[in-house]
């Protein structure tokens, strides 16, 4: 039942990277001051907007696995979580490509978005290393969706605080983004916005497939071959007994 | 109310009784000040640099009352024993969060004198008011987010590891506030108050992590 639409979605995204790429490399105009460069920030940008709008996402899942005790909800957080972190490291490497390419530098502090970035790298890396140091899945779940819940609220604030203890000495993205920027850029950029956020979904889709097929053919095997014939699952930081499954313990 | 208080007091009581986290966190805060006079190579500091050897050190003497903080609810049958009783189950946090704030207050009555003492240039005197209101919201900040971590951490297999690495990064935010804060009043010819908006922001935190760890410190407590 996850699978459904899996194709239509991965072609869609396949569809919008590739319109995307072609744009950013032979549509979108030069920066007059970085040149080809520049356009680094068609990736580095939607992807540091979606990590963060996924951390909150993942919040507002938590909220509702405490609220209905529904281990779907734990499962949706989790992986939502999982992808964020992975676009998170995307948005760090951008990044400090792009700082190395415009400023000279690997690593700039008055940059407030990237060092907001590292900050909740930091936080959320922890994720999984909480969960995983809780055998009961069932405190797992509830412990990983206290953590989700406060880091979530965590990313707006400590944004707001870095932000506010930086020097404005770098234009801000945005307000070129509002104000100075072509509209060819603008076009390129929501584009590539969607396709970003496409792929971000398309990715949990995949991995809550995969979890769910996993469980589904670990309990036919069990019902096919007894228990015995499935191997018990060792300690994990991933949810590891299907929702549907979950009654029967 | 009562049900915090009784539990308060029983901490308080505990702590007297038998001195375990307040001296440890005293001591660690002074061995740090010194080891930053070797490691910075320093004999005085002043300015922001004052203000984050000061807040860090806090920061981490923290860390070690978090630690701690709910060793005798695991142990001894502390959790049972709210849970049982008919009470609501935040009165728990609260009374935890108050003795923290209490012990952090207690370790800043000591380490904050031997640190204008070992370490710092300027005398701050004159911004003692200013420097007293900044480091009570940073001790709010700490007792809302380290009472929440500390029941977190208390029932997975690695306490120890998981408190330091979820409390630090959360605790940024704040420190950015109190560093900026602190910074002017620990200078040479400093301020008397730092700029309003710091103390906002860290008003801004505390009200925001109390509120949440309140509301959802009862889902640790549900087994």
């Amino acid at each position: 039942m996850h699978g459904k639409g899996l194709r239509a979605l991965t072609l869609a995204t396949l569809a919008a990277l590739s319109a995307t790429f072609a744009l950013v490399v032979f549509w979108a105009p030069n920066d007059a001051d970085q040149g080809f460069i520049q356009k680094i920030f068609y990736l580095h940008v939607p992807v540091a907007i979606i990590t963060l709008v996924a951390y909150v996402v993942a919040g507002v899942f938590a909220w509702r696995q405490l609220k209905t005790g529904s281990r779907e909800w734990d499962l949706r957080s989790y992986v939502v979580i999982h992808i964020a972190l992975i676009f998170n490291i995307v948005g760090l490497l951008t990044g400090a490509i792009w700082a190395k390419a415009s400023w000279g530098h690997w690593w700039v502090w008055d940059e407030p978005t990237l060092v907001s970035f590292l900050i909740v790298f930091l936080l959320y890396a922890t994720y999984q290393p909480l969960r995983f140091s809780i055998e009961d899945p069932e405190r797992q779940a509830r412990y990983a969706s206290v953590f989700a819940i406060i880091a979530g609220a965590f990313v707006p604030l400590n944004f707001m605080a870095v932000r506010m203890a930086t020097s404005l000495v770098h234009p801000r993205t945005f307000a070129t983004a509002e104000g100075g920027m072509p509209g060819e850029m603008m076009f390129v950029f929501l584009v590539s916005l969607v396709a970003m956020a496409l792929l971000f979904w398309l990715m949990v889709k995949y991995e809550i497939t995969q979890k769910t097929v996993t469980w589904q053919i670990r309990a036919l095997r069990r019902r096919l071959l007894g228990d015995d014939a499935v191997a018990p699952l060792g300690r994990s930081a991933a949810p590891t007994i299907a929702p549907q499954e979950a009654p029967a313990r | 109310m009562r049900p915090t208080m009784a539990l308060l007091r029983k901490d308080l009581l505990l702590e007297r009784r038998a001195p375990e986290s307040i001296p440890a966190m005293v001591l660690f805060a002074i061995t740090t000040f010194v080891l930053f006079h070797f490691g910075l190579g320093r004999d005085e500091v002043d300015g922001s640099l004052a203000a984050g050897v000061l807040l860090v050190t806090i920061l981490f003497a923290a860390i070690l009352g978090i630690n701690r903080l709910f060793v005798s609810e695991q142990e001894e049958g502390g959790f049972d024993g709210v849970l049982m009783a008919p009470i609501d189950r935040t009165a728990l946090f609260l009374a935890k969060a108050a003795a923290l704030f209490l012990f952090l207050t207690l370790v800043e009555l000591v380490a904050v004198p031997a640190f204008a003492i070992l370490l710092l240039g300027p005398s701050p005197w004159h911004a003692l008011p200013a420097l007293v209101l900044t480091l009570a919201l940073v001790n709010i900040a700490l007792a809302a987010v380290g009472a929440l971590v500390s029941a977190l951490a208390i029932r997975t297999r690695s306490r120890d590891l998981i408190v330091p690495i979820v409390t630090l990064p959360l605790l940024v935010p704040a420190l950015i506030a109190a560093a900026r804060s602190c910074a002017p009043l620990l200078a040479e010819h400093g301020d008397a108050w730092p700029a309003a908006k710091w103390l906002l922001m860290l008003g801004l935190y505390d009200l925001v992590f109390g509120l949440l760890a309140y509301a959802v410190f009862d889902f640790l407590l549900e087994d």
